[in-house]
């Protein structure tokens, strides 16, 4: 999925880097070289996470919540190819918070929605393999590392998110919090997302969301986490 | 002995507000999201006493992220009861906070403006946390400031209305239509208890406030 979905503006910026000769005749075909970030279809039904994430909640999430970072994404980063357009540096630095924002919440919800899976397709469960081992390695066992997740996903203050990173660095997993739409990116790579927006669960569980966290569990997509792992 | 702090009651009907906020919504807010603040903020403070008495400075500096946190939380959301009211209510009208009027508009140039202005504020937070009006201790002036979270206003900024961006505030009945939540309930402002704030000191923000006052 990053593949595509981060694809986007790298291509539009490397052409706008070819030159200041070449500025104008990059620009005149920028709508057409810089490809649009996209809604990704849902892997199954807005029905199929129940009972643990109510169909009504998956339609708005995905078809409201996600659609309106891809929207606003979309309309930052030309905002920024237009500010690097006009070699102005303020305005690209002012963009930023909303790139990382917008940006991040379509990365995230893209990840998130591939990481879970309804149970009678193989959602929920423990992990095997190689996911298995690398959590034993870092956490003791299945039933610590769980514990330790929904308690980083409880202490998150506000909106955010808990992942199962691996550290590049070093290799090992770790739970890890961001704030708002702070993506996973740098040293670590995103395993497994839990997204913990209130929005996220609000109309099923409203002020429980310690349920809401437990619950998840019986959809994790763990072939999804060990792909990202490799 | 750390103070014990309790919810204020709400100084209207779980379902005054509507139809502009639910009684669902405001039932939920007060006695179960207001609640978990007051008891995870009375926690903290049990639990720096012990350090304190312990001179153990790693753990109450471990504690200040859950006391800003929590505190922050039963601030903002008392500030925000009380500076909201029955749309029917005189205390609903503009006219009776003539002087904080007169300011917006020296300020913004009209009330509708600064909603507007406010609206857009509102809008552009990225995550939870709150819009305020606020006024600057200094200057006097007036601005619009948000708060990421439960932090509260920062010192030297009066608050004088808060509206609560918190996705809780609003989904129940709004869903992810926030703008028209953030929109709706300019009806139901206490511009009465706002004009207060606005010409009082910084005792007429905190000073009435359920238990706040003995730690601000
Ligand atoms: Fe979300
Ligand atoms: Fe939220
Ligand atoms: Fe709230």
């Amino acid at each position: 999925m990053s593949a595509t979905l981060l694809r986007t503006s790298t291509t539009a910026r490397s052409a706008l880097r070819a030159g200041a000769s070449r500025r104008a005749a990059a620009m005149a075909s920028m709508s057409f070289v810089r490809g649009k970030a996209t809604l990704p279809d849902l892997p199954y039904d807005y029905g199929a996470l129940e009972p643990s994430i109510s169909g009504k909640i998956m339609e708005l999430h995905h078809k409201n919540h996600h659609q309106t970072y891809v929207n606003s994404f979309n309309a930052a980063s030309e905002q920024l190819a237009a500010a690097e357009q006009k070699q102005d540096i303020q305005a690209q630095i002012a963009l930023q918070p909303l790139i990382n924002f917008h940006g991040g919440g379509h990365v995230n919800h893209t990840l998130f929605w591939e990481n879970l899976a309804p149970s009678k397709n193989g959602g929920g469960g423990e992990p095997t393999g190689k996911v298995k081992t690398a959590i034993e390695t870092s956490y003791g066992d299945f039933a610590s590392f769980k514990t330790k997740f929904n308690t980083a996903l409880a202490g998150i203050q506000g909106s955010g998110w808990a992942w199962l990173v691996k550290d590049n660095e070093t290799g090992q997993v770790q739970i890890r919090t961001y704030a708002n739409q702070d993506p996973v990116v740098g040293k670590y790579t995103p395993l497994l997302g839990i997204d913990a927006w209130e929005h996220a669960y609000y109309l099923q569980y409203q002020n429980r969301k310690a349920e809401y966290f437990s619950a998840i569990w019986d959809v994790i997509n763990w072939k999804a986490v060990e792909q990202r792992l490799k | 002995m750390a103070t014990k702090y309790t919810l204020p009651p709400l100084p209207y009907g779980y379902d005054a507000l509507e139809p502009v906020i639910s009684a669902q919504i405001m039932t939920i807010h007060h006695t179960k999201h207001h609640q978990t603040y007051i008891n995870t903020l009375n926690n903290a403070l049990a639990s720096q006493a012990v350090a304190t008495d312990k001179n153990d400075i790693v753990s109450q500096i471990h504690l200040q992220n859950t006391i800003n946190f929590s505190a922050g939380g039963h601030i903002n959301h008392t500030l925000f009861w009380e500076n909201l009211v029955p749309a029917s209510s005189p205390s609903a009208q503009t006219h009776v906070a003539s002087k904080l009027m007169a300011a917006i508009s020296a300020r913004w140039g009209s009330l509708e403006k600064f909603q507007e202005k406010f609206n857009a504020v509102l809008l552009g937070l990225k995550g939870s946390g709150w819009g305020w009006l606020v006024q600057d201790t200094e200057s006097g002036n007036l601005e619009i400031v948000t708060t990421k979270d439960q932090d509260i206003v920062p010192a030297g900024k009066k608050p004088l209305l808060g509206i609560d961006m918190w996705e809780h505030a609003y989904y129940l009945q709004y869903l992810n239509d926030k703008g028209s939540y953030a929109k709706k309930i300019w009806n139901v402002i206490n511009w009465k208890k706002v004009e207060e704030r606005f010409v009082g000191g910084s005792d007429s923000v905190f000073g009435t406030l359920a238990g706040l006052r003995s730690n601000m």
